[in-house]
């Protein structure tokens, strides 16, 4: 059962995308035929070619080697992101989960606010506390997933806790504490793990996003959202300086939420 | 007493989301007034930023601001732009009529693409059209907008030269705006809509139809699209919080003036009081939509009523 679920054409592509990807960000110099940074003038804003993958920018550097280059950058933020959010929020919900009463109600209103906010204000409103930048960018966007971790594990602890073996462990003289490190928290995991994955993909995206409003990465970094908001300039004569960085974009994020389903269906 | 309570949380929460903007904006090194007047170039004395402070009240202890600034919002005064000096209710009133046209629009559209999507996703005629259906959604919720915007216009302004690049008018310069915001809205609805047909389509009922000789239409329009609906309504909240993104995202990349626009450039020059008035104001949007959901599902689904009395 799982051995197929694995082997299905449409998650083997996902895996071997962001295993692609993986190894752009790992080992960049292997997959970057040019020097992302450095242009040659003489060859600038030329098409897609055999020397060129994904064609030249107007400073006449690589696209292909910048897109790798940049891989790095969104695959960091992306788990960074998805690091403060699922560390901040997983505790805030096994805490208000376990604990109960009073905390309980103060750590969901939070929650509740956090919801209240669309994902994007939020994000922004992070940034200009912090300041523009990779990492800042990559802050922000983990504060938006903080709501949807917490409300996910604070729902799964309490059903856990509300279970036979809690009761027996708790019977048998199990003291709170032990009883939610042992029994608890790794019963309620599961469906956490598929989130990670799935807020992952949303991650990128966003980090993307405000790469692309210009909050993030500073120029020239090679950054995904900031490759396709310096190829706005040449829509009309060259249009593989917007579309294939995008197209990257999509392609991982897709990956990610393909990966996503098929953990959950796994992990059941 | 259940509606009261209901309330109370929801004045609650955009009470909490108005503090909690307030501190952070508080928190900020310098404020507002510096950020504005120090440039050198303006040859402003520092005597004269001071009596600016005065003026804007930044010179004034916390407390006593945060019981101002509180004041001024429960009167509908979020106070005055930092960057350009106007009344930011103003700037407000004046940018949301057109981003209420573009998310209403982008949101019909969302509608239009999702129904028939979940339709054929559910009772389309062939098992391979069903499945890639079914993964349409998760393709659209993984582009990212701003490159989908970039594409529109690459593709109908340049390509085909439908659009004008610019000087576009009315319904031609609200169409790819439009559209680019409703693929991210029109997947989840389309998620849920395929979701709760499945479920609808499980239950015995059908079955009991079914074998009283209905006709799939008759099926359809009198069993299960009622039924089916009514779980997509408590989505509403969370399109609303994609169509503001949207509305960020589109404006910026179309150059249309509009409250996506205005919260753009208020990051850009750290525009407090226009930041915090549109998270206190999407806040509240968001609350009250919940709110009136909550209220309105058992009107809408009998069993609730039922239920709960």
């Amino acid at each position: 059962m799982i051995r197929s679920i694995w082997l299905r054409p449409s998650v083997v592509v996902s895996l071997l995308v962001i295993v692609v990807v993986a190894s752009w960000a790992l080992f960049p110099g292997v997959f970057a035929s040019h020097d992302p940074l450095a242009g040659s003038p003489g060859e600038a804003l030329q098409p897609p070619s055999g020397a060129h993958w994904f064609g030249t920018d107007a400073t006449g550097r690589d696209l292909f080697s910048r897109v790798v280059a940049g891989s790095v950058h969104s695959l960091t933020g992306g788990a960074a992101a998805v690091t403060i959010g699922c560390v901040t929020g997983t505790t805030m919900g096994i805490v208000a989960g376990a604990v109960g009463g009073i905390v309980d109600d103060i750590l969901m209103r939070i929650v509740d606010v956090l919801l209240a906010i669309p994902g994007l204000l939020l994000a922004l409103s992070v940034v200009i506390l912090l300041g523009f930048g990779t990492t800042n960018a990559a802050i922000a966007v983990g504060v938006t997933s903080v709501a949807t971790f917490a409300r996910l594990a604070r729902s799964q602890v309490v059903e856990v806790r509300a279970t036979d073996y809690v009761e027996a462990a708790f019977g048998s003289g199990g003291s709170f504490g032990s009883v939610l490190v042992r029994h608890i928290v790794p019963n309620s995991m599961a469906p956490v793990v598929a989130l990670v994955a799935l807020q992952f993909g949303s991650a990128i995206l966003q980090i993307a996003t405000l790469g692309f409003l210009g909050y993030g990465a500073p120029p020239p970094t090679p950054e995904w959202g900031l490759l396709i908001a310096e190829g706005r300039d040449y829509l009309a004569t060259a249009w593989w300086l917007t579309t294939l960085p995008g197209a990257v974009v999509a392609a991982v994020v897709l990956a990610t939420k393909g990966l996503s389903t098929t953990l959950r269906k796994v992990l059941g | 007493m259940y509606v009261l309570r209901r309330i109370g949380q929801a004045v609650l929460v955009v009470f909490i989301a108005f503090t909690a903007t307030f501190l952070l904006m508080q928190a900020l090194p310098g404020d507002g007034i510096l950020a504005r007047y120090e440039s050198p170039d303006l040859g402003l004395t520092p005597a004269q930023i001071e009596e600016l402070r005065v003026l804007y009240g930044a010179d004034e202890p916390i407390w006593r601001q945060y019981l101002t600034t509180l004041g001024n919002f429960l009167t509908g005064d979020f106070g005055t732009s930092i960057q350009t000096g106007a009344d930011v209710s103003e700037l407000v009133v004046t940018a949301l009529p057109a981003t209420v046209v573009l998310a209403g629009t982008g949101f019909l559209l969302a509608v239009v693409v999702a129904v028939p999507l979940a339709g054929l996703a559910t009772f389309g005629p062939f098992g391979w059209l069903q499945s890639l259906m079914r993964s349409v959604p998760a393709l659209f919720v993984s582009i990212p907008a701003f490159w989908l915007a970039i594409m529109l216009i690459q593709i109908f302004s340049f390509r085909l030269g439908w659009v004008p690049v610019i000087g576009a008018e009315g319904l031609q310069a609200l169409i790819l705006p439009a559209l680019t915001i409703s693929v991210p809205i029109s997947a989840p609805l389309a998620q849920v809509l395929i979701r709760s047909l499945d479920e609808v389509l499980d239950r015995p009922f059908v079955g009991v139809v079914r074998a009283r000789g209905a006709s799939e239409w008759w099926l359809l329009w009198r069993n299960v699209a009622k039924n089916a609906l009514i779980p997509a309504i408590t989505i509403a909240g969370v399109l609303f919080g994609e169509l503001v993104a949207g509305a960020v995202i589109t404006e910026e990349v179309f150059g249309r003036t509009g409250l996506g626009s205005l919260t753009v450039d208020a990051v850009g020059n750290r525009d407090i009081p226009v930041i915090q008035a549109v998270v206190v104001l999407t806040s509240i949007g968001f609350v009250v939509i919940n709110l009136i959901i909550d209220l309105l599902y058992p009107v809408i689904d009998p069993r609730l009523r039922r239920a709960k009395a």
